[in-house]
């Protein structure tokens, strides 16, 4: 028996004295605020307070609290409620992942040092990883909390900071995959490929399944529907459960489902494996054996634009540059590991898991299961970072074999090893090309050609080989291009959707040889940009006509600031200023991306909004919802959310490009408009009227006159509603020709960033002073959330700069795959332009991959500003600078 | 979830004093657990075996002042660097405030760091640069040895079954002269050293009278560089560090090519970082 006070109540609790304290607190006391993330310490998401002290409790024994003080995120301290509201107000917990570590550790710093600065958080925070925020806020929140001053709550619709709708849930644990479970759900574990590619048998199951503990064990042999899965479907390669061979490592292979009460062992696994030739490389996978039958030379897909005779206009051209990018492998890195559960309901499979595309997974899942798509219910979690990963089923099919088959429920949490190796990647790019200009710095041509390591299945691969042709000119007026991209399946792990679809490494190539080219026609940098951005009326590569073209006023605004930074670094050894630009189109390319969004009245006077688009720390709970209260002209503060839940909300489609602000919020507008008429429509009341609602009543006040509605006398409608409405918006897009000529896309965004750093020119170390960001959004609906995307945005940009490096085998943890921490980025300062566009909603436009485009070509930019040394090749580790500068 | 096959009380063991730890080790099958911190990465839900914890034992906690310095082996990172130390102590307060996060510190040892016997681990280099020694207590008694010879290679030690690493000692002589420890890596926190330096300098009448430097992550054991500190010897402060060459930094080191940077940058990197700790030392 373990004796100890547990957020100041006695607990007495029976576990094996090693267990990990965590597993203890979350299996054993139900108190799942607690979240683990790598189970290695080596992100804090665990941390807890042990006398007052921070602790992971993943890397403490249970026994050793036996007497003594434990304190976790469902606590109540003075410093704990402090860092709560602070951390709310800032905007500081955007998943909500690694809030609870984050808010015991700032704890344990307030007890320690109750005013601290800036710096004093950076380090006594410096144990905990965060993948959304930058950290920044995280930084303001504490050093608020230590002062007790807090921006006050600010209230409205569209263009007003009001604090997250869903942020009181994060600052106190919220619940993610892994913290909710029926009773008695079967532990399901997979069995995973050791190998990039093998062949294996698996014999002798009879004796593996009678073992004490196994209730069940499943192989390619019992999906009962197909067992390909793609998020395109015309590409559906992907088995859910791999039959020989495996073509990666970390494949799943065979699932064993555990009786709750049994010890998941899966050490004797009857399986045997037969390696096989592995083709690491696009340049081996081109001349090797296809992993697809029908993939000769392992091509999945050439994306290509051609605008004008890219070679003629080079040829014309009074200066050419040219030269080569590689890029790596990119983890995501969510501090949450996969994880979810699964129940019947009658005769539907439900399954609660994190997700960043319910509707997607719905389909996928009941296609490999073999059931019609009204028999599986989809219930995101709140999820724990996405940034692209999640969008991919994971397990989803798997759980819900298990309980399909068993039907009991079921569970599984991916393991931070099983996460990194099973899930997809940023896409490796080996690009090389050209890019010309006049005497006057004018773009004439460009040609460019990319290699993409697209790994063993399909995944996005189209998309970002289709993405990277359309964007690669930047934003630019570029006359005459010549692009393709090609994506080569090889024995690596699945390369799939990762912020930006492909887009930030070609702005690596594009925007590194434009500083070359700048320097070639003896023009400023920043200049030479402006003398070629996107104005509106022209034509972009595809030949789209562009309208609300915002990069000109985002590259005016950094004007001062790159005066400035230039003066600052001028005769500083080291110092360099670096900047780089974005461009991105928002929504599906091409390709029909409607959104569906229903709100209502219900007949106790709330405002219930069904919104169905996934918030995974980006903010749509809060900016949707923003969007429909100002459309529809009543209070944020009476709206009540449901979902998203395929069973209670329309498909919002996916969180992925850049989509949901714009997309879902035409269509939340729309939506909440139709709510709007309706109601001035039995009020008998004009366009300026006001609403308001008091108790069970709409009162609609025009022209001095004010109507009531009753609205528990109205008859209920079929989902509860007194009123109610619904709409869907597809963005106006065309098909790309052969020659990728066409208008893929209704929005774009605009970016330019700002990097000012110091390079340690004996070390190859890069240090970052400042990063200026200006992001063209249309309309801030929400500005607190906009410098979080911005802020988050950047601090993956810096990481994929410099020192995200995922190579299988090797960098499958947290401590050797290596993510920024605290310290890692600089102060940030955001200007935020608002070029508004017809299209959105409000005039607003997609902004989550945008913002982290600019800041890996800015730093390599600056690098190259500093020293002269060229870095073609990411992440710049410093034996990369060192080597370059020599 | 419940295991039915965890280990139950009797495979674990948190005695109160040492000699009933001893005792208790000498019958074997026993796995030593203290801060936890390199145990549990790669563990399932619990640790595997039998698991004698040495975090009840007082006397293995704390640090005693007296002819040199005494620290308990389970004495945590925080407390090091929280403890008020002579200035030649300051390398090894530099390096316990980044051994991982606030949260590895306050529970990861000075022991455990040394029995894990990483070739990057951050004790190492200055603890080597401040001559430790270490305790090593069995049932049959007690021997010193001196940390080079205790650590025997990446992962191997010279521990023998039954021994407990009780306390690592500072001799008296060593608590002098200045000291500085430099680590770098791909990033701020939480990071795995590409290379790391120790110095420890003492000064007389402005000029150097001797020089202890220790490099870990260039080698499969942390070293001492010998002819580099005999080379500072005689220097004044401000050509301390002028007196560091590349070649005699680099004879005596054998870095590898890893996942966080080439032998060959390691050999040009660790010379910077030399002459970046002395001149630190000696400031």
């Amino acid at each position: 028996m373990i004796r100890f006070s547990l957020n100041g109540a006695p607990v007495v609790v029976e576990a094996p004295p090693t267990e990990r304290l965590s597993e203890t607190l979350r299996e054993r006391l139900g108190k799942v605020g607690t979240k683990v993330g790598c189970d290695a310490g080596d992100c804090g998401a665990c941390t807890v307070l042990l006398d007052g002290a921070a602790v992971c409790a993943c890397l403490t024994p249970a026994l050793r609290v036996d007497g003594r003080v434990v304190t976790t995120v469902e606590g109540e301290t003075p410093e704990l409620t402090r860092l709560r509201a602070a951390f709310h107000a800032h905007g500081a917990a955007q998943c909500g992942i690694c809030t609870p570590g984050m808010l015991l550790t700032a704890a344990e710093l307030l007890a320690r040092t109750p005013q601290p600065s800036a710096a004093e958080v950076e380090t006594g925070l410096g144990g905990v990883l965060c993948r959304c925020t930058g950290y920044r806020s995280i930084i303001a929140a504490v050093v608020a909390a230590g002062q007790g001053e807090l921006p006050s709550a600010a209230e409205g619709g569209v263009g007003v900071s009001v604090r997250r709708l869903d942020g009181a849930a994060k600052v106190a644990g919220d619940s993610f995959g892994a913290d909710d479970w029926p009773e008695g759900a079967l532990v399901v574990k997979a069995v995973r490929s050791p190998h990039p590619h093998a062949a294996f048998a698996i014999v002798d199951l009879a004796a593996f399944r009678a073992r004490p503990g196994v209730a069940a064990v499943f192989t390619a042999a019992d999906i009962p529907g197909r067992n390909a899965f793609s998020v395109i479907p015309p590409f559906a390669d992907q088995p859910a459960i791999a039959a020989s061979p495996a073509r990666f490592r970390g494949e799943c292979v065979a699932l064993v489902a555990f009786e709750p009460d049994a010890e998941p062992d899966l050490s004797g696994f009857p399986i045997t494996w037969t390696p096989l030739p592995v083709l690491s490389t696009p340049e081996e996978a081109e001349a090797g054996e296809p992993l697809h039958p029908n993939r000769p030379g392992n091509l999945l897909i050439e994306g290509r634009v051609v605008k004008g005779d890219a070679a003629a206009a080079l040829a014309r051209s009074a200066h050419v540059v040219e030269g080569t990018m590689t890029t790596a492998f990119v983890e995501h890195a969510y501090i949450e590991p996969e994880a979810g559960s699964a129940w019947m309901e009658g005769e539907m499979l439900a399954i609660r898991a994190c997700t960043q595309a319910p509707g997607m997974d719905r389909e996928d899942t009941a296609a490999i299961l073999g059931l019609p798509l009204d028999r599986v219910r989809i219930i995101p979690s709140a999820v724990g970072g996405g940034f692209g990963s999640k969008l991919d089923i994971s397990l989803q099919p798997l759980i819900g074999l298990v309980t399909l088959k068993t039907g009991r429920p079921s569970r599984m949490t991916y393991s931070r090893h099983e996460s990194m190796t099973s899930t997809t990647k940023r896409h490796p790019a080996e690009m090389r090309g050209r890019i010309g200009c006049d005497a006057d710095g004018r773009i004439m041509g460009m040609e460019f050609e990319g290699r993409f390591n697209t790994g063993a299945y399909s995944s996005w691969g189209p998309t970002v080989a289709n993405r990277v042709p359309v964007h690669v000119s930047g934003p630019y007026f570029t006359p005459a291009i010549a692009a393709r991209a090609r994506a080569i399946h090889t024995h690596g792990p699945v390369s799939g959707a990762f912020r930006g679809f492909g887009v930030p490494q070609g702005a690596l190539w594009q925007e590194t040889m434009f500083d070359r080219l700048a320097d070639k026609a003896g023009i400023d940098r920043l200049e030479f940009r402006l003398r070629n951005a996107l104005c509106d009326g022209d034509a972009s590569a595809t030949g789209q006509v562009l309208q609300a073209t915002g990069i000109h006023p985002c590259l005016v605004a950094l004007k001062p600031h790159w005066t400035r930074a230039l003066a600052d670094a001028k005769g500083q050894g080291g110092r360099g200023v670096g900047v780089a630009s974005c461009w991105y189109g928002c929504g599906n390319t091409a390709l029909p991306n409607p959104s569906t969004i229903r709100i209502g009245l219900s007949p106790e006077g709330e405002v219930v909004l069904h919104q169905g688009a996934t918030d995974i720390g980006q903010g749509s709970n809060t900016v949707i919802a923003q969007i429909a209260a100002e459309a529809v002209g009543l209070p944020l503060s009476a709206f009540w959310l449901i979902g998203p839940d395929t069973a209670l909300t329309p498909d919002a489609g996916k969180t992925s490009a850049s989509r949901q602000t714009y997309v879902t919020g035409r269509a939340a507008k729309a939506a909440a408009e139709g709510l709007r008429a309706e109601i001035l429509r039995r009020a008998n009341a004009g366009e300026g009227a006001v609403l308001s609602l008091e108790g069970a009543s709409v009162l609609v006040r025009d022209r001095g006159m004010t109507a009531r509605i009753d609205l528990a006398a109205l008859p209920a409608d079929a989902h509860g509603h007194a009123l109610s409405a619904e709409a869907s918006y597809d963005p106006p897009t065309s098909k790309l020709d052969e020659n990728g000529q066409g208008a893929p896309y209704a929005v774009y965004g605009y970016g330019a960033q700002m990097v000012e750093l110091e390079v340690d020119r004996a070390l190859g170390t890069v240090r970052l002073l400042k990063i200026t960001a200006a992001h063209d959004v249309g309309r801030a609906i929400n500005p607190m959330l906009v410098q979080g995307q911005i802020e988050g945005g950047i601090a993956q940009g810096i990481g994929m700069a410099l020192m995200e490096e995922y190579l299988p085998g090797r960098t499958e943890n947290l401590h050797d795959y290596l993510i920024p921490t605290f310290g890692d980025v600089p102060p940030i300062e955001s200007l935020i332009i608002e070029v508004p566009d017809p299209e959105g909603p409000f005039g607003a436009k997609g902004l989550g991959e945008h913002v982290l485009i600019p800041t890996a070509p800015a730093i390599l930019n600056a690098i190259r500003h500093a020293t002269g040394a060229e870095i073609t090749r990411i992440p710049a580790l410093p034996h990369r600078v060192l080597e370059a500068l020599r | 979830m419940h295991m039915n096959s965890a280990p139950s009380v009797r495979d674990y063991a948190r005695p109160g004093t040492l000699a009933a730890a001893t005792e208790l080790l000498a019958q074997g099958g026993w796995r030593v657990l203290a801060g936890g911190t390199d145990l549990y990465p790669g563990a399932g839900p619990g640790l595997p075996g039998r698991v004698l914890d040495l975090t009840g034992l007082p006397e293995l906690s704390g640090i005693m002042e007296g002819r040199g310095l005494r620290i308990g082996a389970a004495t945590t990172w925080a407390a090091i660097a929280g403890t008020k130390l002579p200035p030649a102590a300051r390398a090894l307060q530099q390096a316990a405030r980044q051994v991982g996060g606030q949260q590895v510190q306050n529970a990861g040892t000075i022991g455990g760091n040394l029995c894990n016997a990483s070739p990057a681990a951050d004790g190492v280099p200055p603890l080597l640069a401040l001559e430790a020694e270490v305790e090593l207590v069995s049932a049959a008694g007690v021997r010193r040895l001196l940390l080079a010879e205790f650590l025997l290679g990446p992962r191997r030690t010279a521990l023998r079954p039954g021994e407990i690493l009780a306390a690592v000692l500072i001799p008296e002589a060593a608590l002098c002269g200045g000291s500085a420890f430099v680590k770098l890596g791909a990033r701020s926190h939480l990071v795995i050293s590409i290379a790391m330096v120790a110095a420890r300098v003492v000064l007389e009448g402005g000029r150097v009278t001797g020089a202890a430097i220790a490099v870990g992550s260039c080698s499969p054991v942390a070293v001492r560089l010998p002819t580099v500190e005999a080379a500072l010897v005689g220097a004044s402060v401000a050509g301390a560090e002028g007196r560091v060459t590349a070649a005699e930094v680099q004879a005596a080191l054998s870095p590898i090519d890893d996942v966080r940077a080439t032998a060959g940058y390691r050999r040009a990197a660790v010379v910077e970082l030399v002459r970046r700790a002395v001149a630190e030392a000696v400031a």
